[in-house]
């Protein structure tokens, strides 16, 4: 395999038992690009990071990071790359000097080195003050952001990042995101997986997105909104909801896609803007809706999510709240 | 990669030992309980008492090495701890070994107060090499089971209530309170099927005299029953990150 790519995989096919978690999926990362790897729970993101990352063996399929073949280089790999899990998983009965000093340890970090290492992370990080504190005693975003920090005590060339930002506040979530744009201009290359569609647009140069084990897509954010932009989107904010108004309109219009966006929002996928918008005008005043506002939608990744997936965005809304309440 | 393997051993026992073995549970299963044990026996029958020491020490071993397994191992689990210690470069044998390694240090040490303060307090004069050839594969045979039994299983609770069925077991049939030869032959036979019977055969050698021979093979046996435990242990551990 090509030794110039951080990350490059093919074929990859994961069975749990029965149950097929990842299905043929190849792709490659570049060095120093950020990744993003997109989908719902159950489509594979964690079980793809757990299988470069060595923690499990994939069913078939071929796995090299940096050009070294997982499957026999696995401990040469690990001292290369740091790996965020999606719970925080320091040790609570260590304080943030001492989490990071362990894991240095552990990463055979040269003796002299250790110490300024952990200080220089624990300033970076914006912990300093609270290096002492037991690490079950620190914030979500602070646990958040030492168990990132105990990721890169060893200096790796990869980071992989599992939702970085469920559980946090804005302001931490935004700071935590400032953090991974500075370690991309550092050149670390950063392997990040997320249910918020919105992030991945910030952060990553390419992303890809998976369902049921496979991807689907896999671009540029620009190029997969482009996708979604291939006819016009117009979103409709009514007073109240009405399921039997939206499913009337999808009949209505069966060349389009009708999906709502909340209880009272929905959005009409391509078609000619003037006859959705006397058709759906025409509908709510049989149905006595009361019509708020019509919006003509710049595409956002959101979108080219649900046009890929044919997801609807409350899926990824309801599991972002679930993760958000589980991480930590 | 041996050299990341032992110093990632090393770093895991020095961890282990400060976060888990000085906390309430491993004192209170691993010092509090045999100690009481002893008290009750010496308040009860301070003459023979001595002839009670090598199961009582035997019995320190068994309490001590096994008393945080359940915490250092299906806690860690639980919280995905241990899986980050896989995230390093280490081998998945070397995390157990860390592991195993921690539970024998910790039996050591309070198997080395009690042995002394006992054999102070009654003037006993054990045979120092007996005592080692005895007591340090006890040690890793008794760490490895208790790591056998947490594997096998997911929750902390489960892996303590697994524990204490082979703890008590053997505290009766292997010669800790009675005599192995004076138990009815069926229970001789389970005895030797149990390694504590071999702690305490090995550690009366120990305190009474005996043949080197007869010491030497109470540790081979102790030994192989270390194997006959990490291995499977070894496996079940693995199969969990498949």
């Amino acid at each position: 395999m090509n030794n110039q790519k951080a990350i490059q995989v093919s074929g990859l096919t994961k069975y749990y038992g029965e149950t097929l978690a990842v299905d043929h999926i190849s792709f490659e990362v570049e060095k120093g690009e950020v990744f993003g790897f997109l989908g719902p729970n159950g489509a594979g993101k964690t079980t793809t990071i757990r299988t470069i990352t060595g923690l499990s063996k994939p069913t078939s399929g071929e796995v090299s990071v940096l050009g070294l073949e997982v499957s026999s280089k696995i401990m040469e790999i690990k001292k290369q790359i740091g790996v965020v899990p999606e719970i925080s998983n320091l040790y609570d009965e260590l304080s943030a000097f001492d989490n990071l000093l362990f894991m240095a340890q552990l990463f055979g970090v040269p003796r002299s080195q250790r110490r300024k290492r952990v200080e220089a992370l624990l300033k970076m990080f914006g912990l300093l003050e609270r290096k002492n504190s037991l690490f079950r005693t620190l914030s979500r975003g602070m646990k958040r952001s030492l168990t990132i920090a105990s990721a890169l005590v060893h200096e790796p060339q990869i980071l992989f990042l599992d939702e970085p930002t469920a559980g946090l506040d804005v302001l931490a979530a935004h700071s935590l995101r400032n953090l991974i744009h500075n370690l991309k201009d550092q050149g670390i290359t950063i392997f990040l997986t997320t249910h918020y569609l919105e992030e991945a647009d910030l952060l990553c140069d390419r992303v890809a997105i998976l369902l049921k084990g496979k991807i689907l897509k896999v671009g540029t954010p620009d190029s997969l909104k482009a996708l979604a932009q291939e006819g016009s989107i117009i979103e409709f904010s009514f007073k109240k909801g009405d399921p039997q108004f939206f499913e009337d309109l999808s009949k209505r219009l069966p060349e389009q896609k009708v999906v709502p966006v909340e209880e009272t929002k929905i959005r009409i996928y391509g078609g000619i803007p003037s006859f959705i918008l006397q058709s759906v005008l025409e509908l709510s005043q049989e149905k006595g809706l009361e019509m708020l506002s019509v919006n003509s939608i710049k595409p956002t990744l959101e979108d080219a999510f649900i046009k890929i997936t044919g997801l609807s965005p409350t899926v990824m809304r309801v599991e972002k709240e679930k993760k958000a309440n589980v991480a930590g | 990669m041996w050299r990341d393997n032992l110093r990632a051993i090393f770093y895991i026992v020095l961890k282990d030992m400060r976060t888990y073995y000085l906390k309430p549970p491993a004192i209170s299963w691993g010092i509090a309980f045999p100690v009481a044990w002893i008290l009750a026996f010496y308040l009860r029958n301070p003459r023979s008492f001595q002839e009670l020491l090598p199961g009582l020490v035997a019995m320190t071993i068994l309490f001590s090495t096994t008393a945080a397994e359940a915490v250092v191992i299906n806690f860690e689990l639980r919280l995905g701890s241990l899986e980050r210690l896989l995230l390093a470069p280490v081998s998945l044998p070397a995390v157990l070994s860390g592991k195993i390694l921690g539970g024998a240090l910790f039996g050591l040490l309070t198997t080395i107060v009690v042995t002394t303060g006992s054999a102070l307090i009654l003037g006993a004069h054990p045979q120092v090499l007996y005592l080692i050839l005895i007591v340090l594969p006890s040690l890793f045979a008794f760490a490895a089971l208790g790591a056998l039994l947490c594997v096998s299983v997911k929750e902390v609770f489960e892996a303590q209530t697994l524990l204490n069925l082979p703890r008590f077991v053997m505290i009766f049939l292997c010669g800790v309170v009675f005599p192995v030869s004076a138990m009815p032959k069926v229970l001789q036979y389970f005895a030797y099927l149990m390694p504590l019977t071999y702690t305490v055969e090995g550690l009366r050698r120990s305190f009474t005299g005996g043949s080197i021979l007869s010491v030497l093979l109470d540790s081979l046996v102790l030994v192989g029953f270390s194997l006959i435990f990490i291995y499977p242990a070894f496996g079940l551990l693995k199969r969990k990150f498949e």
